[in-house]
């Protein structure tokens, strides 16, 4: 298994990856509070690691389903900043044509197969691209991201026994952030870790720093590597963290700012940083370029975003929008 | 566009031999409605190698409805996919495979089943395409035996089309008859939308004359009887009572128009108007309970067209009641229009001018 902090070329992908989900969010964040940008965002702030950990652990043209907190999803597997961007500020040239919003962000050309509104939704969906690859012998695995508060759908545990029963490429990954919107995950689940109910599908589960950067890489490539090999799925459970709210609403009521500061200082970004600087692979002004490649990079996405046109709102253009019209090809 | 009517005498309103909805191929012959759609599945899977099945019991068992016997046997268990009984995940893993490129036709066991698998069907498949700017398709097919009439009482006998009508994305198709099994079958597997395709119960076992390959348009409705005195718009297992009821009325003298839609999203509003148009006088038949029922959207596009003008009558909506479906025979009879209900309305509203 590679170690991250000492390759230099990876270690600097990976900062760069993390920091530019944190300058992202952080700048849709301002942008929300200065009245810029309009309806609801999901900030991942906090949990950057997993995001990255695990997409550094799949390969190029693997799947992923992301969750109402995708954005660190989307920009881990690669998507292009100012599209995401122009999908936050309502433009025609965002990824969703200004249809979607923060929480439909899909890149289907990196193999983001989308974010998703519903908790949880996403999970058989992933559970069915795994199929569409095993039955085409594509030899790409899925992952599915979702939140704690998803491990309680129903719709996690009918996905999960059928990948169970049909040994899908698929690997579940559960990013524990402790709350379910308010609700705590201590009051939500009668078990200590929920990588456990993997055990009772008949696959395996397993718990890991999500704030460590390589217990995330390498738990997912081993699950990745697992699947590929046509044994099925896995559960992987990063622990983490949110730092800011559910969503804009969120007056932080269900927890303590000493709490959110103890976490704060387990900050992945920072804690990988100095891992970096530990390994000798990037020197301080390597950590301190990449930091600000990202910062450009959001900046320049802001600016080019912010000058695209608004999504067309005709009444033909949204009826047009609804369904698809290109035939599947299948003889009628 | 409608195709002339067909005059059969009987509660089975076949696309007849040589009829224009068939083309009158050499390979017309008897199925019933069950064999229509196998036929149907098993031509496409061997089409295409895209196409593949998943549903609860379909394999060795053959479906609750025997309709997939023996695909099993011909295409294997990796395209005849037998699932745990998982709403959710059956009809979920059909959004993700047609995602990536699949051809899934996932049957429910029962359309009331869509209640499990709500989400996947209602906030993710039919709103994928439109989300997503336009990036992604979802051609899904779900196949669900729909209707009353079999005993099986509330949970096994509702008819639900009305609240996907009210869903932007998805297209929902509702054969009544054998070819249209096939023909709309056909066509919402080759359609890149998701398309819920509710075949009614009672209907299985009802024979009619195939041609192979047949393919109908979705949104393009059939006129199965064309008369002067009133036009009857009928959907799925009501389609063919109306039509018995037409011939019923022509010994009293009454002539009667029956309109089936066939698909209700899209919904071929020009036939419908343009009939009603021709007789002055709609009568609207519907299994569903009333209250909010599909009709109702059929009144309101009559009702706001210039075909009100040329009502001779108000509008008469002849629904199930609104109540949940009864178990013993005699309560669900009389819970849904039955043919005697049909011709009594219909006698009244054409000879009130």
């Amino acid at each position: 298994m590679r170690d991250l902090a000492k390759d230099p070329d990876l270690a600097r992908q990976a900062l760069e990856t993390m920091w530019t989900a944190r300058r992202f969010e952080e700048a849709v964040d301002q942008l929300f509070a200065r009245g810029l940008m309009h309806g609801t965002m999901h900030l991942s702030i906090g949990q950057e690691a997993s995001a990255t950990g695990t997409c550094l652990a799949l390969r190029p043209d693997d799947l992923i389903t992301s969750t109402h907190r995708g954005h660190s999803h989307c920009v881990a597997k690669g998507a292009d900043l100012t599209r995401m961007m122009a999908e936050l500020l309502a433009k025609d040239s965002g990824y969703c044509r200004g249809r979607g919003g923060s929480m439909h962000i899909a890149d289907v050309a990196t193999g983001n197969l989308g974010a998703n509104g519903i908790v949880g939704g996403g999970i058989p969906i992933a559970v069915g691209a795994a199929l569409a690859q095993k039955i085409t012998g594509s030899g790409k695995v899925v992952v599915s991201f979702f939140g704690d508060g998803a491990a309680n759908e129903g719709a996690f545990h009918e996905a999960a026994n059928l990948a169970a029963v049909w040994e899908l490429p698929v690997v579940f990954v559960c990013e524990n952030n402790h709350y379910g919107m308010s609700m705590a995950a201590d009051e939500a689940f009668a078990i200590e870790n929920i990588s456990a109910r993997a055990g009772a599908y008949g696959f395996p589960g397993v718990t890991v720093d999500g704030n460590d950067l390589q217990a995330v890489y390498e738990m997912v490539s081993s699950a990745a590597e697992r699947a590929r090999a046509g044994r099925g799925p896995t559960l992987v459970e990063n622990v983490t963290y949110r730092w800011k709210g559910h969503s804009k609403s969120d007056k932080n009521l269900y927890r303590t700012r000493e709490e959110i500061a103890a976490w704060q200082e387990r900050d992945p970004i920072t804690r990988f940083e100095d891992a970096v600087r530990k390994a000798g692979s990037l020197t301080d002004p390597d950590i301190t370029a990449a930091r600000k490649a990202a910062t450009d990079a959001v900046r320049e996405a802001i600016r080019t975003a912010n000058a695209a046109a608004p999504a067309p709102a005709t009444r033909e253009v949204l009826l047009d929008a609804v369904y698809a019209t290109e035939p599947t090809g299948v003889p009628a | 566009m409608t195709t002339p009517a067909t005059t059969q005498a009987v509660e089975n309103p076949t696309d007849g031999p040589g009829g224009a909805a068939d083309g009158g191929t050499d390979d017309s012959r008897e199925l019933t409605y069950a064999e229509s759609v196998r036929e149907t599945l098993g031509d496409l899977m061997a089409a295409d190698e895209r196409v593949f099945l998943m549903g609860e019991d379909i394999g060795v068992y053959g479906g609750a409805f025997g309709v997939t016997t023996g695909l099993l046997e011909r295409f294997g268990r990796e395209r005849v996919r037998d699932t745990p009984i998982s709403e959710i995940a059956i009809v979920g893993a059909g959004v993700g495979a047609a995602l990536c490129g699949l051809r899934p036709i996932v049957e429910l066991q029962f359309s009331d089943f869509v209640t499990c698998a709500m989400d996947q069907i209602v906030n993710q498949a039919a709103k994928i395409h439109f989300m997503l700017g336009g990036a992604a398709q979802v051609p899904l097919v779900i196949r669900a035996p729909a209707g009353s009439g079999t005993g099986a009482a509330a949970q096994h006998s509702q008819s639900l089309e009305a609240w996907f009508a009210h869903v932007p994305g998805i297209k929902v198709v509702m054969p009544a008859t054998p070819a249209d099994a096939m023909g709309l079958l056909r066509a919402a597997v080759a359609d890149p939308n998701p398309v819920l395709v509710l075949e009614h119960k009672l209907l299985y076992k009802q024979k009619g004359v195939v041609s192979r390959g047949h393919h109908v348009p979705l949104g393009t409705a059939e006129v199965r009887r064309r008369g002067t005195d009133l036009t009857i718009v009928a959907t799925s297992v009501m389609v063919g009572k109306a039509v018995a009821a037409a011939e019923e009325l022509a010994a009293e003298g009454i002539d009667v128009t029956v309109v089936d839609p066939r698909t209700i999203t899209p919904l071929d509003e020009t036939t419908i108007l343009t009939e009603v148009a021709a007789t002055g006088k709609a009568l609207l038949v519907q299994e569903a309970p009333r209250t909010a029922g599909f009709v109702a959207e059929i009144a309101a596009r009559i009702a706001e067209s210039d075909t009100f003008h040329t009502l001779k009558a108000p509008l008469v909506r002849l629904c199930g009641l609104d109540v949940p479906m009864a178990y013993a025979p005699e309560l669900e009879k009389a819970s849904v229009p039955q043919i005697p209900d049909i011709v009594g309305a219909a006698r009244q509203l054409a000879k009130g001018d």
